[in-house]
């Protein structure tokens, strides 16, 4: 096998994994500080998707309106998230794994079915926006420059949350309240907000990813579950709650996928539930997790 | 300043405090002493709200705190020192004392004053919660707590596993914050830090107060010491 088709294989897994981690670095937020286990996040992902696409029908504007589109899909799961939050999550917080799961599968359901309604089952798709419609050569070999997006904006909101988690008071408290919520409300700090906000972030980022896919043209009933079940994948891999494991996990988990595909493309997902079993079986709580207290 | 008055506390469905009223005056430091499992962590639960009473009445400057959640009562003033320390272990000493930090009027500390009053910390300053002592964890917990500028300190078991060195500087420190005013209600398993900055006290078992007065009586009523807080 030559070196031009490994690199290739290799870009294009860094593509998928710097969606991955879009995604799931939501999901590892929520969960690193809520602690609930949010199943409906990838249907948060997917019904930004499919706003997005809509607003950008109804934009009609030919360059602008895919980034607008994005944004105003992600601010409008933004506020869907304080909705979930506020009526649902709210109450589960005291409760055990098994009835946030349910809960949240529960929402899985629901936003499945107002997207069936609202969208219909077919697959929709936006061009790929200015200035990233065509491709970039590297060591001769062309990639869509609109993976390069995607892999840019992975790295943007790496940046962002790395900032946002270490190098701010919120994100002081944030780290303190993964810990020990209880001394932390105790010091005055209203722990009902600070969920709300950290629910909302998580759902803007869900919904800000899901508006990226679209270009990739994989807008579709389904992709809420698929997205899902690699996120976790991811999060397991690199740790529940950790950023660089996040990170690391995406890596994984997307390099893992593109490799696959090339050896066996009906194995491609098995062999990322390979890996992480393996995982789980030398460290259970992820590489850079922490055992569950 | 502190008014509690029968307070029925449970975790889960075990009952724990059997309708103890005890009060706390503005300036004063109060103990309350008892052997472990006595209830007196229950009863700092119970003050700040994360275990909140089912019955009873636990009033703060004439304001009802039961049905409150912990945060709003920490809001009103009532600053909570956990016994177990729970320093926050990803976060430096310098954050672990920040994240607590509150505007407020009239606000006595701030990083200066306190690193005025535990030097310490200011060497540690960049060291993670982890990395620290015992004795050091302690000062830091008391630290984070006066961060948020409260008026009713809370201490839980100040003194517990300490040297009795770092006792003594703690004493110290402590006998420093009781001088700016600030009211204290310190708790304890045997008689020695909480009283010697004690003007009251209580004695606590099995849920219920068994005795008050001065702390002069209660050094001297060898009857309550030795069936109450003597192992």
């Amino acid at each position: 096998m030559s070196f031009d088709v490994l690199f290739s294989q290799f870009m294009s897994g860094i593509a998928r994994a710097a969606l991955l981690f879009l995604v799931a670095s939501g999901l590892s937020l929520t969960f690193g500080v809520l602690r609930v286990l949010n199943f409906a996040h990838g249907s948060l992902y997917m019904l930004g998707a499919f706003l997005s696409y809509s607003i950008w029908k109804f934009l009609l504007m030919p360059v602008l309106g895919f980034y607008l589109a994005a944004i105003i899909a992600a601010l409008i799961m933004g506020a869907v998230g304080i909705l979930i939050e506020y009526v649902l999550l709210r109450r589960l917080y005291a409760r055990g794994w098994p009835e946030q799961l349910l809960a949240t599968y529960a929402i899985v359901l629901i936003i499945m079915d107002l997207v069936k309604w609202a969208w219909g089952g077919e697959f929709l798709s936006i061009p790929r926006p200015k200035p990233f419609t065509g491709a970039v050569l590297l060591f001769g070999f062309p990639f869509p420059s609109y993976n390069f997006f995607v892999i840019l904006l992975g790295l943007g909101l790496l940046v962002f949350l790395w900032w946002l988690i270490y190098k701010t008071r919120f994100g002081d408290i944030i780290r303190a309240a993964a810990h020990d919520r209880e001394m932390v409300s105790a010091l005055g700090i209203p722990i009902p907000w600070l969920f709300t906000w950290i629910f909302v972030l998580g759902a803007f980022i869900a919904g800000l990813s899901g508006a990226v896919t679209a270009p990739f043209g994989s807008v579709a009933l389904g992709m809420d579950i698929e997205i899902i079940i690699e996120c976790f994948a991811v999060v397991v891999i690199g740790g529940m709650g950790s950023l660089p494991g996040t990170l690391l996990g995406s890596f994984i988990v997307g390099e893992v996928y593109a490799f696959g595909i090339m050896l066996k493309p009906e194995l491609a997902i098995a062999f990322i539930f390979m890996v992480m079993a393996v995982v789980l079986i030398i460290r259970p709580w992820g590489i850079f997790g922490r055992p569950e207290r | 300043m502190l008014e509690v008055k029968e307070i029925h506390t449970y975790y889960g469905t075990s009952h724990i405090l059997f309708g103890i009223s005890f009060n706390v005056k503005e300036g004063e430091a109060v103990c309350l002493l008892g052997r472990n499992g006595a209830g007196k962590t229950t009863t700092f639960r119970s003050i700040i709200g994360l275990t909140p009473p089912k019955k009873g009445s636990i009033k703060f400057r004439d304001k009802e705190m039961i049905g409150k959640p912990p945060y709003r009562i920490a809001k009103m003033g009532i600053g909570y020192v956990p016994d177990t320390r729970r320093i926050f272990p990803d976060l430096t000493v310098r954050q672990n004392i920040l994240v607590a930090r509150r505007e407020k009027e009239k606000a006595v500390w701030n990083l200066e004053t306190i690193y005025a009053l535990f030097p310490k910390l200011r060497e540690l300053d960049t060291h993670m919660g982890t990395q620290l002592s015992g004795g050091e964890q302690q000062m830091l917990t008391v630290a984070r707590t006066l961060m948020t500028n409260p008026e009713l300190l809370l201490l839980d078991e100040p003194g517990e596993g300490l040297a009795p060195l770092v006792i003594q500087a703690m004493k110290e420190q402590l006998g420093e914050i009781k001088k700016l005013g600030i009211t204290m209600l310190i708790c304890e398993h045997n008689v020695g830090l909480a009283t010697a900055l004690s003007d009251r006290g209580y004695v606590i078992d099995k849920g219920t107060i068994r005795y008050q007065g001065t702390i002069e009586e209660l050094q001297k009523n060898e009857e309550v010491r030795k069936k109450y807080l003597m192992v």
